[in-house]
């Protein structure tokens, strides 16, 4: 089983799912026996839930799809051609 | 091979996330609101290349994060890996997670974390440089893997896990350092001693 210190070290890729199997579980493992690696975790894996609610909502300005999907209609480049080339 | 006629159809539905992703990168809305359009154009003139049974979405990402870098990115002066300065592993919780339990204690339905505002986490991830904002944004806010992340910023897997765990770190001192500004951390230490 890994220790606190090879633990935490994991723990980016973990909360990231970005271990291989085995190295998962060897983390489990250790999460299982220890209440402070547990708490750190929990509390990683919060914040980042945390940062992806917060900024990802940004409100997009009225018009903004409008100004969008005009561009595929119109002759952009000037070659007589609508949108592609 | 994906058909031009079909792209707005298929592409219009990410704008959304595109425009909260470009804001991110440019920090002003007027910047945000071209660079997701030079996205679409961009993505418009070259849907021919996208193979179909592929991902949409990170294909979209890949191209916005291009535009921005080659608009912006020329601009800006040389970050460097190192400037972030030390900052220890656990940055936050070390600090704020014994306070964790007095805070769920204020109420059930509050999350801890929620004590921070929208606009001081945007911000904390603003104020990143952009060689670590750009993993953070797609790694923590878009959620993509640390392969798409490398395909999309042109960089190794391993440079990508270094700057997210840089980038990471510094964010959490920044929150930090707005949970001091406002008292957040006297009035987290009061209700944990009233405990």
């Amino acid at each position: 089983m890994a220790n606190c210190n090879e633990t935490i070290r994991e723990l980016d890729a973990f909360l990231d799912g970005e271990l291989p199997d085995h190295v998962q579980s060897h983390v489990h493992a250790h999460l299982d026996s220890c209440m402070d690696c547990l708490q750190a975790f929990d509390f990683q894996a919060e914040l980042k839930i945390a940062i992806r609610r917060k900024c990802n909502a940004d409100e997009m300005p009225d018009g903004l799809l409008h100004r969008i999907e005009t561009c595929f209609n119109i002759d952009l480049d000037g070659d007589g051609v609508i949108g592609p080339r | 091979m994906a058909d031009q006629k079909d792209f707005a159809a298929q592409a219009m539905e990410f704008a959304p996330q595109l425009y909260s992703a470009a804001l991110r990168m440019t920090r002003n809305r007027a910047d945000a609101e071209d660079l997701v359009q030079e996205a679409y154009l961009r993505g418009f003139r070259s849907f021919h290349t996208f193979a179909e049974d592929t991902n949409l979405r990170a294909w979209l990402f890949r191209i916005l994060t291009n535009a921005y870098i080659n608009t912006y990115r020329a601009k800006q002066r040389r970050p460097q890996e190192s400037e972030l300065g030390e900052i220890e592993d656990l940055y936050l919780y070390r600090r704020l997670g014994s306070m964790e339990t007095a805070a769920a204690s204020m109420s059930a339905e509050e999350q801890f974390l929620d004590l921070f505002t929208d606009d001081e986490v945007k911000q904390a991830l603003e104020d990143l440089p952009d060689i670590f904002r750009l993993p953070v944004l797609l790694a923590d806010v878009e959620g993509f893997a640390y392969k798409e992340i490398a395909e999309m910023l042109d960089i190794p897997i391993g440079t990508v896990m270094s700057r997210l765990h840089r980038g990471r770190k510094a964010m959490q001192r920044a929150l930090y350092e707005y949970a001091e500004a406002r008292g957040l951390t006297r009035h987290l230490d009061d209700k944990a001693r009233e405990g």
